[in-house]
């Protein structure tokens, strides 16, 4: 069980801020995938991952980095603060 | 040290006053806020900047403990806001104090670029006409390179 969160454009097409999910996925990329085989909504969203960031735990991380044990994964655009 | 993330208002002078008097032995104050446009073009109604609550915090956090580990600063403020926000309203300001001026200017410019790509903030723009989420640009991304 792990806690998946989506922000901006990432949310809207998703449709949802958060969500619980039932997973053996590894890392985020098996995720991606596993989530994406589901439904078409987040084969859409994931479609091209360079123009999506990843963290998990809320520290930024590489999409090949483990899901083992964290609590939560947050998938977002590139960030616009400032 | 200080970090605020809220969707309230402020007020840019008394922050910075409130900041500068604070100081002892710093000869040096440097403050920077971003505003919301009113580009004619655009006709912009409004800006919604969501956020990743509980992670903004830390990111923010590691920004500024880097920024004192770099540079010798007496204190650092960083407020941002959240929420929606018109045309020149104050989005956030940073403020940096030193003995020195280089160190408080090269500080808050290393602030900028670091809030700017890696606090987890989005802005979406709104008009009558459209609603864009603004997009990251190249030259903000890379410019961390130069730190």
């Amino acid at each position: 069980m792990i806690d998946v969160l989506y922000f901006a454009w990432v949310r809207e097409r998703i449709g949802e801020a958060k969500e619980t999910v039932e997973t053996e996925a590894e890392t985020v990329a098996d995720l991606v995938k596993e989530l994406s085989e589901r439904e078409t909504r987040y084969e859409l969203a994931f479609s091209d991952l360079s123009s999506l960031r990843v963290a998990v735990d809320q520290e930024l991380r590489d999409f090949d980095a483990s899901i083992k044990g964290a609590r939560e994964v947050a998938f977002f655009p590139p960030m616009t603060g400032g | 040290m200080q970090v605020r993330v809220q969707t309230e208002a402020f007020d840019f002078g008394q922050e910075a006053n409130t900041f500068a008097i604070a100081q002892t032995d710093m000869g040096a104050i440097v403050t920077f806020s971003g505003i919301v446009r009113n580009l004619a073009e655009t006709k912009l109604s409004y800006m919604d900047i969501e956020h990743y609550a509980g992670m903004t915090e830390k990111a923010i956090g590691k920004i500024v403990d880097e920024a004192v580990s770099r540079w010798s600063l007496g204190d650092v403020l960083v407020i941002h806001r959240f929420g929606r926000l018109v045309p020149e309203d104050l989005i956030m300001m940073v403020a940096t104090a030193s003995k020195h001026r280089k160190d408080a200017f090269e500080a808050a410019e290393f602030l900028m670029d670091y809030l700017k790509s890696r606090a987890p903030f989005w802005k979406k723009e709104v008009s009558d006409q459209s609603q864009d989420w603004v997009v990251s640009k190249v030259e903000d991304r890379n410019a961390l390179n130069r730190w």
